[in-house]
């Protein structure tokens, strides 16, 4: 039997607020355990949650990126159930009136075509903090790690519009370079920025009931993402074509060893008790509030990808490429501007540069080599002072830190040799100190001529120190030679 | 001294026949003396209460203090204090010092008043009687063998036994208005929003609410005066103009409308009770107040409607209390299933437990709509019957509770005949409106109180009418035999 899978995607986003939603304690990544959590955080008696208004603006954003009905009043809820890094003992998160309703977010397929997923709601809530059972402690104890407690976040509920690994990972893409582009995450995945839950089933291709699904809990890569659905799909198709069926159930998948197994089934479930939370007042938002923030939303990753077809004629692979990255796509712009050479500016920016930062586990913000340093070194590849293979040898100076290109160039001597009276200079005495090779060329049939070129070539450039402009020595050496015959 | 009003107080500290340093000492030393009959205080800070009282001394020799500064008052210990334990009545915290003080903690600190220690109460405020204290019950001055109500019980017997002239409180369902009614003080549990929740250990957070007690109801404004503020930190906390209380205290009330609502005199109401309540609603109507019986129709529904949303609020409330941040946590646990039960069936007691299970009943899958659904609607009809009649009345009169204080143990196996004594009381926490109680009369030697239940914002007015009613009578001056 033909199956067809179905995915859904629950997406847990952390908001880049500088303090948690529902207190004044940072949010910033990495600290000593709990060092940023105050007394709201650790759910001291008496202490009271209050909203953080700018985490209200960022899930308002993207609902309006994504095209969604943004609801005037939402309301949060206490979700009850005990566990030692929730230290209320109830997590507050809306359920029944969230703050983003229905949407859409179209994502691209590699074969080009396009396909719209769409968003059930999104709503926001406040993170747990961490347990950590490994580590130093004493008696078998476990450690509370409360820093993350009370981090904002967005949860985005998908529909399960998606029938394949692929079309998950595209959405899931798609909804990073959407939050990194109007700036409400940072993206850091290693970090935990973007969680993502999994929710698959398969049926029979034709059916349009859908099957039990199971949940693969808090994946935090595509990589993990593709190979835990790529495995579940496997496994609920041999379970059915065995006889047997599927159980809804919540299951884990651990990257490291390629192992899921299910956490609890539907059966263990928690009753939540969800109830609105008597602490905090509905959330109202008015036309005006949505509006002013519409008119401040940065440009979109679709948007940006346009636009950069048109205004620098890239490619639509390239423009692709650059616009799903927002720091790589301002990186790219400053260094086109500057440039005034969009397509070398783009091969650098998607070539080498990414490479190198890929390779130092860095980012386009933290990149030793400026917008501006990498532009100074296009214009001087565009003005013919240095060749692409020279430009390698700048590149790579300047991620060294030793300065601004045209100063690697100058200390380096690098600059090439584009002055006609002095390559007409070299390249004659290369061929007066090499008769033989004038005679081998001379005498070698039209036809294969060309490939004894090289060797001048080589030749001249060493006479040259490598500065010789490659384009004009090819010209010269043919005019001299040409008029042997 | 001890036998002093706040305002008279402040008037001797101002005109300096005693320093605070000595009213501090004097009602320590009653403190030491008394207590042990009343068990109203439980955590006594005499040396911060004598350098608090220092320093009031120096704001008041400027002669520009606040009206509270040098004034020694209790704070029931559901307040957060500063290095302070605050126990909440529960072995659940007995070990609990706050890094933080309440809000309303704060605002006494501020104008100068003198915490002198920490008041007993039922345990996280869940009790009519004071018999559910981790520390014991508080006796009722008027007659030792009887109980002082609850939950703000030990507030209102330091106050009736004068071991200090006022004392914070707070009200879920009629905690600061009954045990003022059974202990012969005054009471207010101003509306939902007016003091700042920050602080205060939260039962039910959609109906809790702190408020002063005294003596009178002009100590009372006195009170409020200082305790009512917005506070950013508190979202339910109400962004409106404060006005001074005691401004309006000399308004007459004549023309005055009293709403009697027939509910609240029908079966259940004790006979003594209830000719005391009539007695005080005619001296109002000699002064020109005009009485008219009014209807609340939904009256009989709202112990029913509490007795779901109170739970279910607090069975989340009180999930924070599970051994592993503070508080309590069981000796050697198992496991973490085994720290989480013992820990919170050895640190809670019965009435507690009996609370949670209710709430998380209510809150159940299948069971939501039946109850909490059921109750907010009722909550909302509740409302509707309070607006209806504020339309054609300017105060509602009744009996604070159905009877006097009674025997310890009297209602003890039977937690809905416990229930029945806010009978009066919980409409106007779920309608979030503000209630008082000020002593209108006596029964068997034990004090009766009349309620005054206000619009929302009325405190003013309440307090005026109150204070008009305790210059025509004097059952606010009496005091139990022992404390005078």
């Amino acid at each position: 039997m033909n199956w067809e899978t179905v995915i859904g995607l629950e997406v847990h986003v952390q908001l880049a607020t500088k303090t948690k939603i529902f207190s004044a304690a940072s949010t910033s990544f990495g600290a000593t355990p709990n060092t940023q959590a105050c007394a709201i955080d650790l759910a001291m008696p008496g202490t009271l949650p209050v909203l953080n208004k700018q985490a209200v603006n960022y899930a308002i954003m993207f609902g309006l990126a994504i095209d969604a009905k943004i609801c005037q009043e939402s309301v949060f809820e206490r979700k009850n159930y005990f566990y030692p890094d929730l230290p209320k003992g109830y997590q507050t998160t809306q359920l029944e009136k969230p703050i983003v309703g229905r949407g859409s977010v179209t994502i691209q397929l590699a074969d080009g075509t396009e396909k719209a997923i769409g968003i059930h709601h999104a709503h926001l809530e406040e993170d747990a903090g961490k347990s950590t059972h490994e580590g130093d402690l004493p008696y078998g104890m476990s450690g509370v790690d409360l820093n993350r407690a009370g981090t904002p976040l967005i949860e985005i509920v998908s529909e399960p519009d998606m029938r394949s690994a692929e079309e998950a990972i595209a959405f899931a893409k798609k909804l990073h370079s959407i939050v990194t582009s109007i700036k409400i995450c940072d993206g850091e995945m290693s970090q935990g920025s973007m969680r993502f839950d999994v929710n698959v089933s398969v049926r029979p291709v034709g059916s349009s009931t859908l099957g039990t699904r199971t949940e693969t809990k808090n994946l935090n890569s595509y990589k993990f993402m593709e190979e835990a659905i790529e495995r579940e799909v496997e496994r609920q198709i041999d379970l059915i074509e065995d006889g047997g069926t599927v159980a809804q159930e919540t299951r884990l998948y651990n990257g490291d060893t390629k192992v899921a197994k299910s956490m609890r089934s539907k059966e263990e479930a928690n009753d939540y008790r969800y109830f609105p939370c008597p602490d905090l007042l509905p959330v109202l938002v008015s036309d005006e509030a949505i509006e002013a923030l519409r008119r401040a939303l940065p440009e979109l990753p679709d948007a940006r990808q346009k636009r950069f077809v048109s205004q620098y004629a890239l490619s639509d692979y390239d423009s692709e490429i650059i616009a799903s990255d927002s720091n790589m796509s301002a990186f790219f712009e400053t260094v086109a501007e500057d440039s005034s050479n969009a397509k070398l500016a783009a091969n650098w920016v998607m070539g080498e540069l990414s490479g190198a930062l890929n390779t130092a586990g860095l980012s386009f913000i933290e990149s030793p080599v400026t917008a501006q340093q990498l532009a100074g070194m296009v214009v001087r590849i565009t003005d013919n002072s240095i060749s692409g293979k020279m430009a390698k040898q700048v590149f790579e100076a300047m991620w060294q830190g030793e300065g601004t290109a045209d100063e690697i160039i100058q200390t380096k001597g690098l600059k090439q040799v584009s002055d006609s009276g002095a390559l007409e200079k070299i390249v004659a005495e290369v061929l007066d100190g090499n008769p033989a090779m004038v005679e081998d060329f001379i005498n070698t049939d039209e036809s294969k001529r060309k490939k004894k070129l090289g060797g001048f070539m080589g030749q001249i450039m060493k006479a040259s120190k490598g500065q010789a402009n490659p384009q004009q020595v090819n010209q010269i050496l043919l005019q001299k030679l040409n008029a042997l015959l | 001294m001890h036998n002093y009003t706040i305002a008279q107080l402040i008037k001797g500290l101002q005109n300096k026949e005693f320093s605070s340093v000595e009213l501090t000492q004097h009602f320590l030393d009653r403190i030491s003396q008394l207590n042990d009959d009343y068990n109203a205080v439980i955590t006594v800070t005499s040396e911060q209460a004598l350098s608090a009282a220092v320093l009031a001394d120096q704001r008041l020799a400027t002669g520009d203090a606040p009206a509270m500064c040098g004034v020694p008052i209790l704070h029931k210990d559901i307040f957060c204090t500063n290095g302070v334990r605050t126990s909440c009545g529960s072995k659940m915290l007995d070990n609990f010092v706050p890094p933080y003080d309440a809000t309303v903690v704060e605002n006494f600190a501020r104008d100068g008043a003198v915490m002198l220690g920490k008041t007993n109460m039922d345990e996280f405020a869940m009790g009519s009687s004071n018999e559910t204290s981790f520390y014991g019950p508080v006796k009722n001055p008027w007659a030792t063998d009887s109980v002082p109500g609850g939950s703000s019980g030990g507030s209102a017997a330091a106050i009736a036994a004068r071991l200090a002239p006022g004392a914070t409180a707070t009200d879920t369902g009629g905690s600061i208005r009954q045990p003022a009614a059974l202990c012969g003080i005054s009471g207010l549990k101003p509306t939902y929003g007016r003091v700042s929740r920050w602080g205060m250990i939260a039962f039910a957070s959609s109906l809790d609410q702190a408020g002063p007690m005294a003596r009178t109801a002009e100590d009372c404004a006195i009170m409020l005066n200082c305790m009512a503020s917005f506070d950013e930190k508190d979202s339910t906390s109400v962004n409106q103009s404060i006005p001074d209380y005691t401004a309006s205290l000399g308004n007459s009330v004549k023309g005055l409308k009293i709403g009697i609502p027939k509910e609240y005199f029908s079966e259940g109401l004790d006979p003594g009770t209830e000719i005391a309540v009539r007695k005080a609603l005619a001296d109002f109507e000699t002064q020109g107040a005009q009485l008219v019986e009014i209807s609340l129709p939904n009256s009989h529904l709202s112990v029913p409607a509490y007795y779901v949303i109170a739970p279910a609020e607090a069975s989340a409330n009180l999930s924070r209390f599970d051994g592993v941040k503070y508080g309590y946590r069981c000796v050697d646990p198992k496991d973490l299933q085994d720290m989480y039960c013992r820990s919170r069936t050895e640190g809670f007691g019965e009435e507690v437990q009996r609370r949670i299970l209710i709430g998380t009943y209510c809150l159940s899958a299948g069971y939501y709509d039946a109850y909490y659904g059921k109750a907010q609607q009722v909550r909302q009809l509740i409302q509707q019957d309070f607006s209806d009649a504020f339309k054609s009345v300017d105060l509602i009169m009744g009996p604070t509770c159905p009877s006097p204080a009674f025997k310890f143990g009297a209602k003890g196996d039977d937690p809905v005949a416990m229930y029945l004594e806010d009978i009066y009381t919980i409409a106007t926490n779920l309608a979030g409106l503000p209630g008082m109680s000020v002593p209108c009369g006596m029964v068997e030697k034990k004090p009766v109180g009349l309620q005054i239940i206000g619009n929302y914002f009325d405190e003013a007015r309440m307090l005026n009418v109150a204070h008009q009613f305790q210059q025509i009578t004097d059952w606010h001056n009496q005091a139990p035999e022992a404390a005078q």
